[in-house]
């Protein structure tokens, strides 16, 4: 399944400094086509930072972020906009849910397809042909992807009103609404109880087998990712310390220590 | 319920002595004589005896709404009786063509003179709707809006007075350099925090004003542009009743339009992305959407409606002057989008109206109106923060299966 | 070289003047980032305190100094209660509501207060009675200072140096510090952050009430719209300095107080305000963190 060849996101020397705070310190990290790639650590890591640097919303100090999207040519993303990024193919979810509270469901999703529509001011406003057809679309795609996180029947909702761990499913859809080649899910089993996280860990497996998107999850807790990603990095202080496949980093004596360390200090 | 009185007690006593130099005193620094106006003490005891209890009341009922919405089962939000009102095409419908033969026999059930107020306060409705656009929808706080309707009315006012052009081919030119400047100043300040942006537009707002009342040449600085034509008719001469009607009419139209049009942009992928803006602008770019764009759009079209109905205000008035825009009418706009909630066309109609029309006629009242222009703001903040009439997603159709999903 | 020294001195006077205000902007956004609006009014209603109280003084007999500090003290007192209720009806209940809400109710209160104070008391302009006294030592250097400005400096000085302290080394102070840094950790370790926040209110208004008699006085006379100006400038300031920074607004007001009195001796006096909304449109756009401000990164 998972396509060595193909690399899609390619980090090398990531460094992010906040004046003189080095948040994150040279870190390298691959995924390919069709895997499942996790990145953990304790908190206050730096995973997130790294998140934030790779989707746009910070510009790193230092290193590069090199997007190989399928089909097309490869892109040093570093400093690029948010929207840019998502329009290049790279969609992201939000460790602290960050939904349109005051819109319905569904129009949450249809946010998604915007950049992958064009309908102008004066096309919103004559409603031609062209736009009515483009907005049909939108909101066809918006149902079907409603249907595969089994939100359907709360698409006119007020997203404020959903359940947390249907918020938490209903920004993954909206970011795979911007057609994504690469999906990167920010903590989205936090606050979930086990049956809510067993659920979600399938759903994320479902979208990389039907959908044919790559995932990069962050998560904090390292027993949640070992069932369902191929690889896996570790972080700590800002710093890699390890990365390999699930057995190797449950054996790995510098990861325990991290972990153990932390719970020590809990 | 004693402790609820000897509450409110407390508060009556505080507010006495903190309105006391203000309400009770008055000085004639000038003849020095001093006047003790005691009743305004007793006025203020009572008042705000009273009132401390409505308020005590209004903010329990609060907190319980919160409350109840929080451990509710029940994910469906309850629409307000108005809102089922409104949606129920059995009264929706009737309603509809009860104010359609009302708008249109109104200039002639009332004298000229009500035909004019009415003529502004619907300028106001089209102003409300504008600013809507970027406040309501967008969630860009704007302060100086006023300073787009100048601009619309100095155009019409300047290309007529310099040049000789009428009100028609004015007309557009008007809203498009609203439009204009809504883009040239919108540029560089559209990436700012909201409440950084509100205080720029702010300075915006008062640069406009001070530069019309210092530029004597363009302007004619504090003493305005006089003789403006009222909008034509194929050259045809009218008398003033006869232009104020028509006038009247030609904002019944330009109602519509803007009714029309924000009405199809709200439901759009333009509007969608207005309102996901303004919910968090963090997770929209990262949705895809181009900040600066989307919030260039929403501040320009706002600025293009101010510009056209500024030119509208000027035939109508023909005779601008700077007083016309001071930051009490930007206000003025912005409690009509707050108090008829924002993003909701129907609420923001009947603020304008209400709050355009009520000062006029009940004379008493006009005295009292920026203050309660004011209190309106900060109660409905407080109480109602999505306005008398809350904004009413759009339900798209295909509940069932998205193949055979209805007309959207 | 006597009118450049003149115009310095104005532009000290002012600029000690808009620090004064702009302190309390900046405590008030330090803490809860809001923009009180209705901060300027707050000046406002100071002024029109200590013009009454005076004035009912000087009918009954009283003279001289004794009215300044009587006037002084009642504003102040004043000014604390009305900052304090403010923030009590129009911001408490709206500390978690999104960030334009209590905005929006800021400015409704500032218009309310504005249009309180007008029909309570009057439109027109009030004279203020001249209540500072004429000294002897300045004779010789009057033409480019008088004791009025003298005075309005020193004052000044000492209250922004007395704040200082009051931040530093008192509890209250600490308090606000620690609630300025991290609400919710505050709160955690025990600071009653309502408190904190009322006192900051308190504190605030208190500086605006002092710029508002020596200003009134200064100027001789005073109306219900004069804390919309000043309010505007006074932010201004805050911000040129850093908003949330104590030293940093009293550095904004100087800067901004020299530069306007300089542009309007030198430039033209009619667009002194185009003058002061200019630098707040560019310092925003292009340093919005100010003078002596930190950018600060939004937690995503």
């Amino acid at each position: 399944m998972v396509d060595t060849m193909n690399k899609l996101l390619e980090v090398k020397g990531l460094t992010m400094d906040f004046g003189g705070l080095r948040a994150v310190d040279n870190v390298s990290l691959d995924v390919y086509a069709g895997e499942i790639v996790a990145l953990i650590g304790p908190n206050g890591a730096g995973k997130t930072t790294f998140f934030n640097c790779v989707t746009g919303i910070y510009k790193p100090t230092h290193g590069d972020v090199m997007v190989h999207p399928p089909g097309k040519k490869s892109q040093r993303i570093n400093g690029f906009k948010p929207n840019r990024v998502t329009t290049f193919g790279m969609a992201r979810t939000f460790q602290n849910i960050r939904l349109f509270k005051n819109m319905t469901v569904l129009e949450n999703i249809m946010i998604g397809r915007h950049c992958r529509t064009s309908t102008s001011i004066l096309g919103a406003i004559l409603r031609g042909a062209g736009s009515r057809r483009q907005e049909q679309e939108t909101v066809d795609r918006s149902y079907q992807l409603l249907e595969k996180v089994g939100l359907v029947d709360e698409a006119d909702e007020f997203a404020k009103n959903l359940p947390y761990g249907a918020q938490r499913r209903l920004e993954i859809a909206r970011a795979m609404a911007t057609d994504p080649f690469l999906l990167l899910l920010d903590e989205p089993a936090a606050g979930m109880n086990p049956q809510e996280t067993k659920d979600l860990d399938e759903l994320i497996v479902r979208i990389r087998d039907d959908e044919n998107i790559s995932i990069l999850l962050i998560e904090h807790d390292m027993k949640l990712v070992m069932n369902i990603s191929e690889r896996i990095y570790v972080m700590e202080y800002g710093k890699e310390i390890a990365q390999g496949n699930p057995q190797e980093i449950r054996s790995n004596p510098k990861v325990i220590e991290a972990y153990l360390g932390e719970e020590a200090d809990a | 319920m004693v402790g609820y009185f000897k509450q409110s007690f407390l508060v009556s006593l505080w507010f006495v002595f903190l309105t006391f130099p203000l309400m009770v005193v008055k000085v004639n620094t000038l003849k020095n004589v001093v006047e003790w106006r005691w009743m305004n003490m007793v006025y203020v005891a009572v008042g705000a005896f009273v009132l401390s209890f409505v308020w005590r009341w209004a903010l329990e009922r609060r907190q319980r709404k919160t409350k109840e919405a929080e451990f509710s089962d029940d994910v469906l939000a309850k629409p307000t009786v108005g809102q089922r009102l409104l949606e129920d095409p059995k009264v929706f419908k009737p309603v509809l063509i009860v104010i359609a033969l009302a708008t249109l026999g109104f200039p002639w059930l009332v004298d000229i003179y009500q035909v004019n107020i009415m003529v502004l306060a619907l300028i106001f409705v089209v102003l409300g709707l504008g600013l809507n656009i970027s406040v309501g929808l967008a969630g860009l706080l704007d302060l100086g809006y006023v300073a787009f309707f100048a601009v619309g009315a100095y155009t019409y006012g300047i290309m007529n007075s310099f040049w000789g052009f009428g009100f028609w081919i004015s007309l557009p030119v008007g809203g498009l350099m609203g439009c204009l400047f809504g883009v040239v100043l919108g540029f560089p300040i559209l990436r700012l925090r909201g409440d950084y942006l509100a205080i720029v537009t702010l300075g915006f707002g008062s640069i406009a004003k001070i530069v019309i009342e210092n530029w004597e040449e363009l302007f004619n600085g504090a003493k305005g542009i006089a003789g403006i034509p009222r909008p034509g008719l194929f050259g045809l001469e009218m008398n003033i009743e006869a232009a104020t009607t028509y006038t009247y009419y030609l904002m019944i139209l330009m109602v519509l339009f803007t009714i029309f049009v924000t009405n199809r942009l709200k439901d759009s992928r333009i509007g969608r992305a207005w309102m996901a803006l303004r919910e968090d602008e963090i997770a929209c770019v990262a949705m895809g959407v181009d900040m600066a764009r989307t919030k260039l759009s929403a501040y320009a079209l706002g600025a293009f409606w101010a510009g056209l109905v500024g030119v509208i205000f000027a035939a109508r008035n023909t005779y601008i002057n700077p007083n016309s825009f001071t930051f009490m009418e930007s206000a003025l706009v912005l409690s009509i989008v707050v108090l008829g909630g924002m993003g909701s066309i129907v609420g923001v109609i009947i603020a304008a109206l209400v709050l355009i029309l009520m000062p006029e006629y009940l004379r008493a009242f006009s005295e009292y109106r920026m203050l309660m222009f004011g209190a309106v703001m900060v109660l409905m903040m407080i109480f109602r923060p999505e306005g008398l009439i809350s904004n009413v997603r759009k339900k798209y159709g295909g509940r069932k299966s998205p193949t055979e999903a209805a007309h959207g | 070289m006597d009118y450049f020294l003149e115009l310095f001195s104005s532009g000290m006077v002012r600029g000690s003047i808009y620090a004064l205000i702009a302190l309390g902007y900046t405590m008030v956004y330090g803490i809860i980032q809001l923009i009180n609006f209705a901060h300027g009014e707050i000046y406002m209603i100071g002024a029109f305190v200590a013009l009454i109280v005076s004035g009912v003084l000087t009918i009954y007999g009283f003279s001289g100094v004794s009215i300044l500090i009587l006037a002084a003290v009642i504003a102040m007192i004043y000014a604390a209660a009305y900052g304090y209720t403010l923030e009590k009806i129009a911001y408490r209940p709206l500390r978690n509501a999104p960030r334009l809400s209590p905005l929006i109710s800021a400015i409704g209160m500032s218009l309310f207060l504005q249009n309180y104070v007008l029909l309570a008391q009057t439109p027109d302009f009030l004279r203020f009675p001249e209540l500072i006294p004429e000294f002897e030592f300045m004779e010789p250097i009057a033409h480019v200072m008088g004791s009025a400005e003298l005075i309005i400096l020193v004052t000044s000085a000492i209250t922004m140096i007395g704040l200082t302290l009051l931040i530093k080394f008192t509890r209250v102070g600490k308090a606000m510090r620690a609630t300025q840094q991290d609400m919710t950790m505050a709160r955690l370790v025990g600071v009653n952050v309502d408190q904190v926040i009322s006192m900051t209110f308190i504190i605030g208004s208190v500086l605006a009430a002092i710029g508002g008699v020596l200003v009134a006085s200064y100027i001789g006379q005073i109306n219900f719209y004069i804390g919309f100006m000043a309010g505007v400038k006074a932010f201004t300031a805050a911000v040129l300095g850093g908003i949330g920074n104590i030293p940093g607004a009293a550095l904004g007001g100087i800067v901004l107080g020299l530069a306007e009195s300089f542009a309007a001796g030198y430039v033209s006096s009619a667009y002194e305000d185009v003058f002061a909304f200019g630098v707040l449109v560019f310092i925003l756009i292009l340093r919005p963190s100010g003078l002596l401000g930190k950018a600060v990164k939004q937690k995503v």
